[in-house]
């Protein structure tokens, strides 16, 4: 994470260049846990180890207390409170007005998934989402990343145009899209009848046979900037004598990203694959933008689903127990992510 | 765009080292280049060929957008152009964009600095067992806000504020925001000179000092990037928005929502609608892209 941003720092980008890796002569990154180097990281960490022996009390802890317990109270109340809560919600029938029932617990509700075509179907459309999406924005933003990364002019204008997406709500990007994706004067069509494509003209976000395939593109749009910026940061952190080194060995451009460059990014991939897929796994708003909450079974995922029972129809209990699937999914993502940043000395 | 081509021969081997193997011939070198600028600019219009589009439409009459090409702009004096849709469209969306900033910038002010004290105390202050106190911080960062969003709704009920719903919707955003927050600041405590807090501990300064004095007049980058960010997110979600926001009181997310149903099929006061209400987010982006950038990337 820390390797990340501050390989975004334009003097990173200068050290290398003079053939330097970054971490030479620079004292700042001394307890830099993130680095490329195993060994630079290990022996910070160490050194961090040590001064903790030193100087740790139980006074510090006490008195550390006044910073990070307020902070960890709240979020443990609104977002831990709150998942468990969920899951207690889940376990009841409520639903219409009034007041949930604690007093009898049962699985009904998941049970009732199972037997339940709109979930299933919502099921299948969130994993078909999340797998396309995020291996789509990944290929993108790699290629921006190498694109931005092979010296060129304007590169600063370049990035922020790539990113620009990132900036703007779903609210509004859904209205762009749907706009561009107007069946009689929309971008996309026009295009196609200005080439002859007829057969490409197509009802893009009205066909269910090409709704997710849309609302996928729309979302890739919006990404990959965010995949970019994180390759960015991978590729400006590897040395330039690599680059070189693959020159001298009469390595091919396309060869020399292959063998050499890409294996190297396998961390960038990682970290950037768990946020994509965790936002696969909630998007919400572009969707209900553009088809509000009955979007038709192609395209209905559960992040929507469980609002739609919920809050539309007052299926509390039932609502809940989407909303708990969708936590543990998204569990089954971050858990082993975070577990993989402890063992790298990244967290 | 010859001038970069022209020039990049001279460039000594750090800037060449990326262009492959582009320096052996002298005659393929060019036509390289040039071919790696042309997939730059293609990458470029698509990725503002929808605002590009947006743009233009907003700026047409409904006969206008409806007889055009989507890609064509009318330029001022002709027939087809007119400002009317953004008029209609700021008067439709002004309270919107009032009740957001309303709850937005505390939001966005408090998480942030929530965020760096607890970065200080599990990052700065040397004691056992900050990282396991980190794992709820980080994994807050990518927690499904629809797994909170109906024992929220029951929270608020029993304890309503007596300031009003966008209070609540603040308190909200800033419980969410705390975690990205101290993901922020802690990468970047953690570059911060040891040896210069641990001169200050030995002179006898307490935490608390060395925090006011050395730490926080140190985070000002931080707090810019954990700032821009946080205003963004929040400015943006739509979701909490829909389940806690008043409904006198829509925030420019809802509002932009309710106008763009409420416009069927007039796509230029849609357009004009969506760029009012991203334009404090676009204003931020374009004058501060650099923090923006590392606030995404803070995120993994």
């Amino acid at each position: 994470m820390l390797r990340l941003i501050r390989s975004l720092v334009e003097r990173a980008r200068r050290e290398r260049q003079q053939g330097g890796h970054r971490q030479d002569g620079e004292d700042r990154v001394r307890t830099d846990g993130g680095t490329v180097d195993p060994a630079v990281g290990s022996r910070s960490r160490g050194e961090r180890a040590a001064a903790t022996v030193r100087t740790a009390t139980e006074g510090e802890f006490l008195r550390s207390a006044v910073f990070w317990l307020p902070p960890l109270l709240l979020t443990g109340l609104f977002v831990y409170g709150a998942i468990g809560w969920n899951v207690v919600i889940s376990l009841t029938d409520w639903n219409g007005l009034g007041d949930p029932e604690y007093a009898s617990f049962d699985v009904e509700m998941y049970a009732r998934m199972l037997s339940d075509a709109t979930f299933l179907a919502a099921a299948r459309n969130t994993v078909a989402l999340l797998v396309a999406f995020t291996v789509v924005t990944l290929l993108l933003g790699l290629f921006l990343a190498i694109l931005v990364d092979r010296g060129i002019r304007f590169e600063g204008v370049f990035r922020t145009v790539y990113l620009l997406p990132m900036s703007l709500s779903f609210v509004v990007t859904a209205i762009f899209w749907a706009w561009v994706y107007n069946f009689e004067n929309g971008l996309l069509n026009e295009l196609f009848r200005a080439v002859g494509a007829n057969f490409l003209v197509q009802g893009w976000i009205s066909d269910p046979q090409f709704k997710l395939a849309a609302v996928v593109f729309a979302l890739v749009w919006q990404f990959s900037g965010y995949a970019m910026v994180v390759y960015l940061a991978g590729l400006q952190s590897i040395p330039t004598d690599q680059f070189e080194a693959a020159r001298v060995d009469g390595a091919g451009t396309v060869k020399l990203y292959l063998r050499v460059i890409i294996p190297q990014l396998r961390a960038s991939t990682t970290s950037a694959a768990v946020v994509l897929m965790v936002f696969a796994l909630k998007a919400f708003d572009f969707l209900f933008v553009l088809f509000g909450t009955n979007l038709g079974k192609s395209v209905d995922i559960l992040a929507v689903m469980m609002y739609r029972e919920a809050f539309g129809s007052g299926n509390w209990a039932y609502g809940s127990a989407i909303a708990t699937v969708l936590f543990l999914m998204a569990l089954s993502v971050i858990g082993p992510y975070l577990y993989y940043q402890y063992r790298r000395g990244d967290l | 765009m010859s001038t970069d081509t022209d020039a990049d021969p001279e460039t000594t081997s750090a800037a060449t080292s990326r262009q492959g193997d582009g320096a052996r011939t002298g005659g393929g070198i060019d036509l390289k280049r040039v071919s790696l600028y042309a997939v730059v600019a293609v990458m470029a219009a698509f990725y503002l060929a929808p605002l590009w589009t947006g743009l233009v439409t907003a700026f047409k009459t409904q006969d206008a957008f409806f007889g055009t090409t989507p890609l064509a702009p009318a330029l001022p004096g002709t027939e087809g152009f007119t400002v009317r849709p953004w008029l209609e469209a700021w008067a439709a969306l002004l309270p919107g964009i009032v009740n957001s900033l309303w709850f937005t910038v505390p939001a966005a002010v408090l998480s942030a600095l929530l965020g760096s004290l607890a970065a200080y105390g599990l990052t700065n202050v040397d004691w056992r067992g900050q990282v396991a106190l980190l794992v709820p911080f980080v994994a807050g960062v990518f927690i499904p806000y629809q797994s909170v969003l109906v024992p929220l709704t029951q929270f608020w009920n029993w304890f309503p504020l007596p300031v009003g719903g966008l209070a609540e919707l603040a308190i909200t955003h800033v419980a969410y925001g705390v975690p990205i927050c101290t993901v922020l600041f802690r990468g970047y405590y953690l570059t911060l000179d040891e040896e210069m807090l641990e001169a200050a501990r030995l002179d006898g300064a307490s935490i608390y000092r060395i925090y006011l004095r050395i730490v926080l007049p140190l985070s000002k980058p931080m707090f810019a990037v954990a700032l821009i960010y946080q205003f963004t997110n929040i400015w943006n979600d739509l979701l909490f928005a829909l389940v806690l926001a008043p409904p006198n009181a829509p925030p420019v997310t809802i509002a932009l929502n309710q106008f763009k149903g409420s416009m069927v099929n007039q796509y230029n006061l849609q357009m004009a609608g969506a760029f009012i209400a991203a334009l404090p987010t676009l204003i931020i982006y374009v004058l501060f892209g650099e923090q923006f950038a590392r606030g995404v990337a803070g995120e993994t």
